[in-house]
This record gives C-alpha cells, structure tokens and sequence, in this order.
C-alpha cells in the first residue's frame, strides 16, 4: 500500500492544436478531500475524464490506487465512484433499478447487493421513493440517487463534478454531510470539482488549474496567504476625499466599489486602531475580512469563479451583441 | 464472468424498458398491422393467388414478421443514441465491464425485444389464413432472432459512430427502408428488372426475409419463394449462412466500434 492513491506525472493531453493539459503533476493521499478548481475550460474535466480512464492522456500518467489509468483501465474503473456534472441517470427506471444495474456491472456480491443497496438509499434517504421512476424525482433527489450510486460497489477514490450545482442550499449542506460521513466511516478520498468556494473550505488540500497548467496547489489556509494581506472595507462621507488621503497617508490605492472603498493590508488588526484614530474624513463604517478562496482564485486566474456560472454560449451570445451595438 | 453479467443486466435493462413503455409496444405493431391488413386485404381480392393456395396477404405475411424484427431490432439503436444524449451512456462507459460486452448486450437486447415484436404478428396469423404448427412457429423463432440480432448489431455500430439523433434517424431511414422494401417482404423475388435484382440479392435482410417465407409457407425447391443466385437456387440453409455470416460481421464491428468510444 502506498499512500498515495492518485499519482499524475506529467500528463498531457492535446486536441489538435490545442494543449487542454500542459504537462501537469500531482498527488493525492488516501482518505484526502482534494479540491480541484479553475475556470471553465481550463483542464477541468479533460483531467477527470482521464484519471476515470474515459479519455487517454497524449502523454504522461497516472496511476489510481497503483493501477495505470490506460493499461489497467478495468482495475481502475473498479476502485473509482463517478457523480458526473451532468446526471447520468436512467430516468425510465425506478432508482431502486437504477442502483441495481450499477451493482451488477461493479460486481457487487449478490450476497450484500440488496442490503448494500439498502443502505446506501436510506442514506440519502430516497429509501421511500425507491420504487418510483427516477423522472418523477426532483434535482436534488437525482443528485442524491447519483450521489448513492456512486458509493454502492464501496469505492477507493470518488469523483465528484460538481455535485451540488444548482441545487438550494438545504441540499448542498445535506449532500455534504454525506460525503464527510462516508469519508469518516470509509475513509474514502474525494477528488471534487465545485464552483462554490464556501464547499472546498472542506477540502484538505485545494489545486488550481488555469490554460491546463497547476498555478498552485496548498491546503486552504496556505492558499490564503498567497494574497496574503486583510481586506479593510471602509465606508466614508466623502469616499474620494478619502481615497486622496489614503494614497497620502499609506501610499496606496483603494479600490471603489459597492462597499465604499476597499485596500489590501498586511497585519490589518494592529492596522486598523491607527487607521480610525488618524483618518481625517468622518469614517461611517470599517470591517476587515480575511483573504477567501474567492481572493485566491481571482488573484491567480485573473477571474472570479462566481463569473464562471455563466456558461461559455451565454457569454458567447452576449459578447456578439454588445460587438454588434459597437458598430 | 463480469462481462457475462455485464451482457446480462445491459440486455435486462433494455426488456425493463421495452416493458415499461406501453406505447412502444403497441406503436411498434401498426405499422406492421397496417401493412398486413389494409395492404395486404386491399389488394388480395385484387390479385387472387401468387402461388397456388397462396394469396397475396399470405404471401406477404412472412415479410411483414421479417420487417417487424428488421425495424425493431436495427432502430434499437437509437437507445444508445439517448443514452448517449440523456448521460446513461456515461455510467455504462465507466463500468468495469468490457465495451465489447455493452455491445454485446445493446444487440442482444435490440434482437429480444424485437423478436417479442416478431412473435406479436405471428399471434395474427389466423386472420389471414395462415397455419401455424408449433413446429413451425419452433423452427422460426431462431431464424427471426438471428434476423433480428444482425440488423440489431448493425444499428448498434451506427450508433456507435454517430452522435447525434438527427443524424441517427436520418441515416436510419436511409438505411431501413431501402432494406425493407429490397427484401422481397412485399413482391416475389422472380422477374424483377436487372437494377432491383442487384440490389435486391446484396441485400443481407433478403437473406432474412426468405427463410421465414419459406418455413411458414413451404419450401419446394421450384416455389417463387427461393433466392436464385448466378443460377443456383439457394437452400434454407444456404440463406441462413449468408445471413449469419453477415451478423457475425456486424456484432465484431460493433463490439470493436464500441471499444474505441471516448
């Protein structure tokens, strides 16, 4: 046994021309929540896609478990779950059906097949509608049944793309007790991709990918010292009057924005006392808030991640139009 | 002993469905019924007998079992289209089981469900005045299912190789009825223009559709029912191997279509 249970060594995948995944390397320990975040198009998937042996990497590899993602795809498929982006479900069938398929093509003893699949229904507790066709089950419900299927066969590494997308909030925080449950009961590691920055906070260690490079990879806390500094928000009577000071004073820029004007500051605690005594202008209101993950994302990739949600056609569409009025 | 039962629960999910859907069920059985009945009935009187003793509704009979499973079977297909579409196919991709056994299921799957739609029609056989021994009905549920599981596998490796539903319905409307109409389900296969008789002889589902006529309505060496190939007659037998050989091709084409998926 080792303890690495995903290896990547210089994987590299190109379309054509196009390097989707330039030459990226990283390792993932048992038992490990490992976050893996950039912007869309950014390599995202293409490396999921090859860790579950669906795509084959141009060069390079990796190993899941010790099994080579090409050369012992089967062993490989045996030890990884999958909760795909989009859902993948039968919806004709029952989810009782549905799970059912899955045992048997994971070769789930018949011995433990039903109880397991008992099991792990009452978990998300879809144990009730089991006998109903999945179309009549509600977003969060198909999730959740995904979310079951992929632990039925009791999985070494589980992938999760994006597993609470569009779904409210009591969901999300319902779906993550399971999987911090399972994770304490299993031991299973959980290789995530999520545009929510509040849910990696629950990784252990967090990787960012951008133009199919690995800008940084750390746990949360480590990440946030990459920007480093406090985030001071201060709201003023005159805002330009204080940013004119603020350039003065401390020889810095603030940036306006909705909250009034906001500056990056090491030490911002002992900052902050200093600050309210000395400032000129009438202060109405001050907070200071350390670096998020938001900060990190925006600080390597140029982009913020809630822009992400927006999909590539949408942005597609509305970048032809505002060419058009320009003319 | 996985890709075994992988076959098994991929061929199990395809019977779920087809039981399921009510509609398909009995929608896959008026066109045939159309044919048979107004078709068939409509131009009978007309006609008199092809054949001594055989009327036109009788002759066609055994085209329209082989069309029903050629259809069913060969548009089976499209389910690995929507699976494809609706993100099933993933979940089967995934799966440790080998894809040459997802192929092997998706056609065997396609060729039962078509043969229940086979054997539907045969339940008709009466009404027109046809008789069936059990002996008869025995010796054509193999053939009907070795019809079926060719064109099923040939659906299977168009699927395989096209993406979208569009394009899918589009090539198998191309495909389909050509074979249906060029099988000799609907018109004897003797003094056809030279064009028709080319096309109708490469034709596989012709291989198909013979056999079945001539296990429901006789098989003499002389009957119109036979395929003449450069002068030689073929045999039952002789149809079967050529139709069997042209399903073995498509299933190891299909099962190496489906290995190469990405």
């Amino acid at each position: 046994m080792n303890d690495y249970i995903i290896k990547v060594e210089n994987l590299v995948k190109k379309f054509g021309d196009l390097v989707a995944v330039d030459d990226i390397s990283f390792t993932v320990a048992r038992g490990e929540i490992f976050g893996f975040l950039g912007p869309n198009g950014a390599g995202k998937s293409t490396t999921i896609n090859i860790l579950c042996t669906l795509s084959k990497p141009t060069s390079g590899r990796a190993t899941i478990d010790g099994f080579d993602v090409v050369r012992q795809h089967s062993q490989v498929r045996q030890s990884i779950g999958l909760v795909f982006q989009d859902p993948s479900l039968d919806e004709r069938l029952s989810g009782l059906q549905n799970l059912y398929f899955h045992a048997m093509v994971y070769s789930v003893p018949a011995s433990v097949r039903e109880q397991r699949i008992r099991q792990v229904l009452k978990m998300v507790e879809l144990w009730d509608r089991r006998n109903h066709q999945v179309r009549t089950y509600s977003g969060g419900m198909k999730r959740r049944l995904e979310i079951a299927r992929g632990l039925l066969h009791y999985p070494k590494v589980l992938f999760l793309d994006e597993p609470t997308l569009g779904l409210d909030p009591q969901t999300r925080n319902r779906i993550w007790e399971y999987i911090l449950e399972l994770r304490r009961r299993e031991g299973t590691t959980i290789f995530l991709t999520t545009h929510y920055m509040d849910e990696v906070e629950n990784a252990d260690r967090i990787a960012i990918i951008d133009h199919g490079k690995l800008v940084a990879i750390d746990t949360p806390e480590g990440l946030k010292k990459i920007v480093g500094k406090d985030i001071i928000s201060v709201k003023t009577d005159d805002d330009d009057k204080a940013a004119e000071q603020i350039r003065l004073c401390y020889q810095m820029e603030a940036r306006h924005d909705s909250n009034g004007l906001t500056f990056e500051i090491a030490n911002g605690e002992e900052f902050l006392p200093t600050f309210i005594r000395e400032f000129g202008t009438k202060i109405l209101s001050v907070s200071l808030r350390r670096p998020s993950l938001d900060d990190v994302f925006l600080k390597l990739t140029g982009r913020e991640i809630r822009e992400e949600e927006v999909s590539d056609v949408f942005r597609a569409m509305l970048h032809q139009h505002s060419r058009r009025r320009r003319r | 002993m996985n890709n075994l039962r992988g076959v098994y629960i991929i061929w199990y999910r395809d019977l779920l469905r087809f039981w399921h859907d009510k509609m398909r069920m009995i929608g896959s059985l008026i066109f045939p019924l159309l044919f048979l009945f107004v078709f068939g009935s409509g131009l009978s009187g007309r006609m008199g007998f092809l054949v001594p003793g055989v009327d036109f509704a009788q002759f066609m009979f055994p085209g329209i079992i082989g069309m029903t499973v050629l259809m069913g079977s060969f548009s089976a297909g499209i389910s690995v289209v929507w699976d494809r579409e609706l993100g099933f196919l993933k979940e089967v991709l995934v799966a440790p089981i080998s894809r040459a056994s997802v192929a092997m299921g998706k056609t065997l799957g396609a060729a039962t469900v078509a043969l229940l739609q086979g054997i539907a029609i045969l339940i008709f056989a009466p009404l027109i005045g046809v008789s069936l021994s059990v002996w008869t009905v025995l010796a054509l549920l193999p053939l009907m299912f070795l019809l079926a599981a060719s064109m099923g596998s040939l659906g299977i490796l168009l699927a395989a190789r096209i993406r979208s539903m569009e394009a899918f319905t589009a090539v198998m409307q191309l495909l389909m009825f050509p074979m249906v109409f060029l099988s000799g389900a609907f018109f004897p296969l003797q003094g056809l223009p030279g064009w028709m008789n080319i096309l109708v002889k490469i034709n596989p589902a012709t291989y198909g559709v013979a056999p079945i006529r001539q296990v429901i309505l006789g098989a003499t060496p002389d009957s119109p029912f036979g395929i003449t190939l450069l002068g030689h007659t073929m045999s039952l037998w002789e149809n079967v191997a050529v139709l069997a050989l042209f399903g073995a091709a498509m299933t190891i084409m299909a099962m190496w279509s489906f290995g190469n998926q990405e």
